[in-house]
């Protein structure tokens, strides 16, 4: 394998890596976006929220117990922080259901949708500030231990937390696509995101479906924000940054599509990851822009999406 | 089964469409609500399925109130109701819609009532892979009909069922609910199409301005100078006016 061979795979692995998160967020964006009809800008929160949640719990573990310290195998998680990761996300989860109760259910009843993405972008700078608050401006991390990379062949190199959160992604996505397309909740969710009148007269209870996608969106991206922990420094802003990648996914993958969140996840971690390989770090902000642009522009549905 | 007094209902507070409509329909009866454009014929069915806030009026079915009952809490009451345009989820498939209206049904009972209603409507058990939005317009309404059934509603309501369907497929659609009357179900229709109306309906009541004008017997409508005048452009002796 010639050098160049060795840094094209290379860059494909980091791709994948950084895709895998943000498509993971990308799919919170979309269920909320084709189900409550409303661009979520507080969801890049939820992440971060997600992944100090877990800091904290983790912490008291270790503070009360202080063997859920200790790593498993090559792993830099422990089983505090696993522990921790399991509360946190239906924690999160419940946040977003409490948001809704306060913030947006109100907005929703009035009917413009419009008031609630600008109450959103409030409720995101009303966050990240509370976050700052109790946790200041400070990187943290899960654990600040050395990380060897496994060479994997082909001169790809990958830390077993990378691979750990390869997995976990997997794992979610398999598991939320089959609760959408073969259980009766799924249907009742993909039947809500169509058309919410004829959900309620075959008998489906609307407020009950939106309360599940508060749950699995905000869910889903504490699991992004706890899995980008185990390999970025954990700060207030991590989720706001992945804002815009998240949104260009969902629209890349077609808004509802679950499947096309994370490939267009998966697409813009690569196309990232290639920005920084082949034109430099300083263009990997734009690379998300760009790809909403030309998504707009080219084939607005996405490649998943619907055609309405 | 089904009886409405004096229903006052529409879409913002303060201004009714339907303003004080009063109707009954026995286990068993087809009955039709006809009358011209805009006279509140689909908001009374809308709101008899809970989808139009009521401000005044009852609505009773089977001897219990469903007045303030949300939308889907009705369908658990044995109401169904089938919309005229988008009434089938059009991005799922056959078997998926038909499952969403067997959701309150359990096991055996589930499969038995979609293996019936298969029975009833065999296009749809040959086509329950496809997308719903890829059904032909008849098609698609026998599916709305088909879902509405699942759940053994006590009442059906329909809005519009004919509305862009050729003559045949209409033959078919009311053949269907002719079917579905003689199994002890009520159904209140409304109908465009009077002529179509009159031919399958025990009774009809004619809706002006949001209020009943007229009631009665295909038979004693045919007679009435008023409906007649209205709809059939005829001038024959009078039927019987609504209290």
């Amino acid at each position: 394998m010639s050098l160049a061979g060795a840094i094209s795979l290379q860059f494909l692995a980091d791709g994948l890596i950084a895709g895998a998160t943000i498509g993971l967020g990308a799919i919170g964006v979309t269920l909320t976006y084709s189900i409550l009809r409303f661009a979520n800008f507080a969801h890049g929160e939820f992440i971060s929220i997600g992944c100090y949640l877990t800091l904290t719990i983790a912490g008291a573990c270790g503070a009360w117990l202080p063997a859920s310290r200790a790593t498993l195998g090559d792993f830099s998680l422990s089983c505090g922080v696993i522990a921790a990761a399991l509360l946190a996300v239906p924690l999160t989860g419940l946040l977003a259901l409490g948001l809704d109760a306060v913030l947006f259910r109100p907005l929703r009843a009035r009917g413009t949708p419009i008031t609630a993405v600008i109450a959103s972008f409030g409720a995101s700078l009303a966050l990240r500030a509370l976050l700052e608050l109790a946790f200041s401006s400070r990187p943290r991390y899960f654990t600040q231990e050395l990380q060897i990379a496994i060479p994997l062949g082909f001169g790809v190199r990958a830390t077993p937390d990378q691979m750990a959160l390869l997995g976990v992604t997997a794992v979610l996505v398999v598991a939320l696509h089959v609760i959408l397309t073969r259980t009766g909740t799924g249907r009742a969710m993909r039947a809500v995101s169509e058309n919410p009148t004829l959900a309620r007269v075959v008998g489906i209870d609307v407020a009950q479906v939106i309360r599940l996608t508060w749950l699995f969106g905000a869910g889903l991206a504490a699991s992004a924000g706890i899995l980008l922990g185990l390999v970025v420094q954990i700060r207030p802003t991590m989720g706001a940054e992945l804002l815009l990648p998240l949104f260009a996914a969902a629209i890349l993958g077609g808004i509802g599509s679950v499947p096309g969140a994370l490939a267009g996840g998966l697409i813009v971690g690569i196309a990232e990851a290639a920005t920084v390989q082949f034109a430099g770090a300083e263009w990997r902000a734009a690379v998300a822009f760009l790809v909403l642009i030309a998504v707009l522009l080219l084939r607005p549905k996405g490649l998943f999406g619907r055609a309405d | 089964m089904l009886q409405v007094d004096a229903l006052v209902a529409g879409y913002e507070p303060g201004a009714p469409i339907v303003c004080g409509a009063s109707l009954s329909a026995a286990r068993g009866e087809l009955v039709a609500l006809i009358g011209p454009n805009g006279a509140g014929k689909s908001t009374l069915l809308k709101s008899i399925a809970g989808l139009v806030p009521i401000e005044s009026g009852r609505v009773w079915l089977a001897g219990v109130d469903i007045t303030g009952l949300a939308a889907h809490a009705r369908v658990h009451a044995k109401l169904a109701y089938v919309p005229q345009l988008d009434n089938v989820f059009a991005t799922l498939s056959v078997a998926d819609n038909l499952e969403l209206g067997a959701r309150s049904l359990q096991g055996a009972v589930r499969k038995a009532r979609i293996d019936a209603v298969h029975a009833l409507f065999p296009d749809l058990a040959r086509q329950r892979r496809l997308a719903a939005g890829r059904l032909s317009g008849g098609q698609r309404q026998m599916l709305a009909i088909a879902r509405a059934l699942i759940a053994e509603p006590t009442l059906l309501l329909l809005d519009e069922p004919s509305a862009g369907l050729s003559p045949r497929i209409v033959a078919e659609v009311f053949e269907q609910l002719r079917a579905i009357r003689a199994t002890g179900v009520a159904i209140l229709l409304v109908e465009q199409n009077v002529r179509a109306a009159l031919t399958v309906a025990d009774r009809l009541y004619v809706l002006v301005a949001g209020r009943n004008r007229l009631d009665g017997t295909p038979h004693a409508l045919r007679e009435d100078r008023a409906l007649a005048a209205l709809y059939l452009g005829g001038d024959t002796p009078a039927g019987r006016a609504a209290p």
